[in-house]
């Protein structure tokens, strides 16, 4: 259980800034336990606003003294530990705006995680960098390769026992709206949009999301997400954290490996509210042993909320199913939609009311029209409502000129609200590209029904797998380095895997001749490539013969039509496989 | 070396993880390291252990300190079976 708390939802956040609010609770709750830290191998630690603060001011100081300014980026590269929360917290204090990035895993390529690092670091120009010893020489190598010299900080060299009191810092002193964090989206060399996000757009972002999911004192948050990734680092730790709800935090790492941890940890802290990812209803589902479920209640659970990827009607059903035995409510299955650029979420839906589920017609919906059907009809598709837009955010649905289409009409989703990114950092660019005449141009595909929300699809190529966003281009550049295979011949796209809930990632490619052997070393080398570069394991890795892939007019190869010719002659041709 | 452990782990692997049943696994190929099982499949193959061989190797011990390898993997099962 979680320790009694007294303060109610906070202060003001008109004018917040994160190191204010922070050192409000800090003066007002120092003993409120904000953070339960859990470990797989030790007892789970216990993090008060008082020690948060007296950490993190530890390495504010250490910040200051290296010369690093307010307003200067600090790229924080730490595994899932206290340390990385203390040292996030360390730059907000200073005043400097932190970037948590991504841990090098066992699996990826050191040579490519460091140029993926030195493309960041000449974009964001960070002062510092946050690490830890044995990842040190990794960062220094990166950073000798870039054309800035930011100061690099081990975080066991932070010394915890003399630390001046936070009296005098920098970051208190700070404006709303400046930039407040740096969030970065998926996607490797050149491809890196670091979203600037103000202290305004947080607090705004919070104020609004917390009504909507009708946030209470007495909620409990329990997380497993990264925290270099939007849902991990708003819903899964800001949310909790700066409106005094308590937050139970285990690793993206012993998720994977234990998934049972986290509905113990919802059972033991009698947790309410959890985000995850569509495919996690489908891990969760089928890979829990029913001995680890053991004494498992699921009743306190009042939101699961399925955000970050394209939803599904039979996840959350297959997810019901199984743990409803152990206390799971069918009206806690709630859903959203969200975006880095709003911060987080756009719409919510599954709180007050169950999700509404569209049974429409699919043969309608490939001419854009989302017509209702009869929900025994074969032809009928199970649509998961994203919800309604949140109170401060409003949702389009356009043509290509940017005009408003009619009701259940699919178009582009366009977003305006006051919680919007601050812009690309460094890249004013792509930043102006982003919005038409003040709307944010999402690049999703969906219709309104009423005020709800329906996500169909994407314009862009982009492919999520496990709620990660993975750029084609990237996978594609990495598979034709390898020998055998032409750049240019090689095409990457996502194929919905109804066992797992998400995206299967393949690729074709081409080679010269069709030889067995060669075309499983091949197949080989492509599997390991991409795995070590980009961290993404390739599910199907089909090999073919020239002229096999569809290109377009400019002779750049079609991803989409090349999806759908995979789909028809190889999926067609074989049993639909079952990854698991 | 019980090779009847390590053929039906390669069977499962390339079948059922790498979806390549005609490809041929060696018995000291990295399977974590080389990025040939993906940390999703982590725990399908800890689940096909324990029914096959009623050993459970923990969710601790699902990463390449403890094996990566399907030699070092076979010697687990068979020391705990």
């Amino acid at each position: 259980m979680v320790s009694p708390r007294s303060t109610a939802l906070p202060v003001d956040l008109k004018n917040a800034t994160l190191s204010s609010v922070l050192v409000e609770y800090s003066e007002h709750a120092p003993d409120q336990v904000c953070i339960y830290l859990l470990h797989s191998t030790r007892p789970a630690l216990k993090i008060t606003y008082a020690q948060l603060l007296a950490r993190a001011a530890c390495f504010a100081g250490a910040l200051n003294q290296h010369g690093v300014k307010r307003g200067d980026v600090v790229i924080i590269i730490l595994d899932h530990s206290q340390e990385l929360i203390y040292a996030f917290f360390g730059a907000v204090l200073a005043g400097a705006i932190p970037a948590i990035m991504p841990f090098l895993t066992e699996k990826l390529s050191p040579v490519q995680y460091r140029s993926s690092l030195t493309a960041l670091l000449d974009i964001t120009r960070p002062g510092a960098m946050i690490t830890c010893r044995e990842f040190e020489s990794e960062v220094e190598q990166a950073s000798a390769g870039s054309s800035v010299s930011p100061v690099i900080i081990a975080a066991e060299n932070i010394n915890h026992s003399r630390c001046d009191p936070p009296d005098n810092i920098e970051g208190i002193h700070g404006d709303p709206d400046e930039i407040a964090v740096l969030q970065h989206s998926s996607g490797t060399t050149g491809l890196q949009k670091g979203v600037a996000l103000s202290h305004r757009a947080v607090f705004n972002q919070l104020h609004s999301y917390a009504q909507s999911i009708h946030l209470d004192p007495q909620d409990v948050v329990v997380s497993w997400l990264p925290l270099y990734h939007d849902m991990g680092l708003i819903a899964g730790f800001l949310l909790p954290v700066m409106l005094g709800v308590p937050l139970v935090l285990m690793s993206p790492f012993d998720w994977v490996r234990a998934p049972h941890r986290l509905l113990k940890a919802i059972s033991e802290y009698r947790g309410t509210l959890c985000w995850l990812p569509n495919f996690a209803y489908n891990f969760c589902a089928l890979k829990i042993r029913e001995s680890d479920l053991q004494d498992v209640d699921l009743s306190s659970w009042r939101a699961a909320i399925n955000c970050s990827e394209p939803m599904y009607w039979s996840s959350h059903e297959m997810f019901l199913e199984r743990f409803r035995p152990y206390g799971l409510r069918e009206d806690a299955l709630a859903t959203c939609y969200a975006m880095a650029e709003n911060v987080f979420a756009v719409t919510q839906g599954g709180i007050q009311s169950p999700t509404l589920i569209d049974a429409i017609d699919t043969t309608a919906l490939t001419t854009g029209h989302a017509v209702k059907i009869d929900q025994d009809d074969s032809k009928n598709v199970k649509l998961l409502s994203a919800g309604k837009p949140l109170g401060n955010t409003s949702v389009r649905v356009v043509d290509a000129q940017g005009q408003s289409l009619p009701d259940r009409t699919v178009g582009e989703i366009a977003i305006k609200s006051n919680c919007m990114l601050t812009g690309y950092y460094n890249r004013p660019d792509l930043t102006e590209q982003a919005f038409i005449e003040g709307w944010y141009m999402s690049g999703d595909l969906g219709y309104l029904a009423g005020d709800e929300l329906f996500i169909t699809g994407r314009k862009k190529d982009l492919i999520i797998v496990g709620g990660k966003n993975v750029y084609p281009q990237d996978i594609e550049y990495l598979a034709g380095q390898v020998e055998g295979v032409h750049p240019g011949r090689v095409a990457a796209f996502g194929v919905y895997n109804d066992r797992a809930g998400t995206e299967d990632v393949v690729v074709i490619t081409e080679v010269d001749s069709l030889d067995e052997q060669a075309c499983i070393q091949i197949a080989d080398q492509v599997r390991r490539q991409v795995t070590r570069g980009s961290d993404i394991a390739l599910r199907h890795v089909h090999i073919v013969e020239r002229g096999w892939l569809l290109k377009t007019s400019s002779g750049k190869v079609a991803r989409a039509a090349n999806r759908e010719k995979y789909q028809t002659e190889i999926l067609g041709n074989t049993p639909p496989s079952d990854s698991s | 070396m019980d090779n009847e452990i390590i053929n039906s782990l390669s069977e499962y692997i390339t079948t059922q993880i790498l979806k390549q049943p005609n490809r041929a696994l060696s018995t000291s190929e990295a399977l974590i390291s080389g990025g040939l099982v993906d940390s999703f499949s982590l725990v399908d193959l800890a689940l096909f252990i324990e029914e096959n061989y009623g050993v459970r190797i923990d969710d601790t011990e699902l990463n390449a300190d403890t094996f990566d390898t399907l030699e070092q993997l076979a010697a687990i099962i068979e020391d705990r079976r």
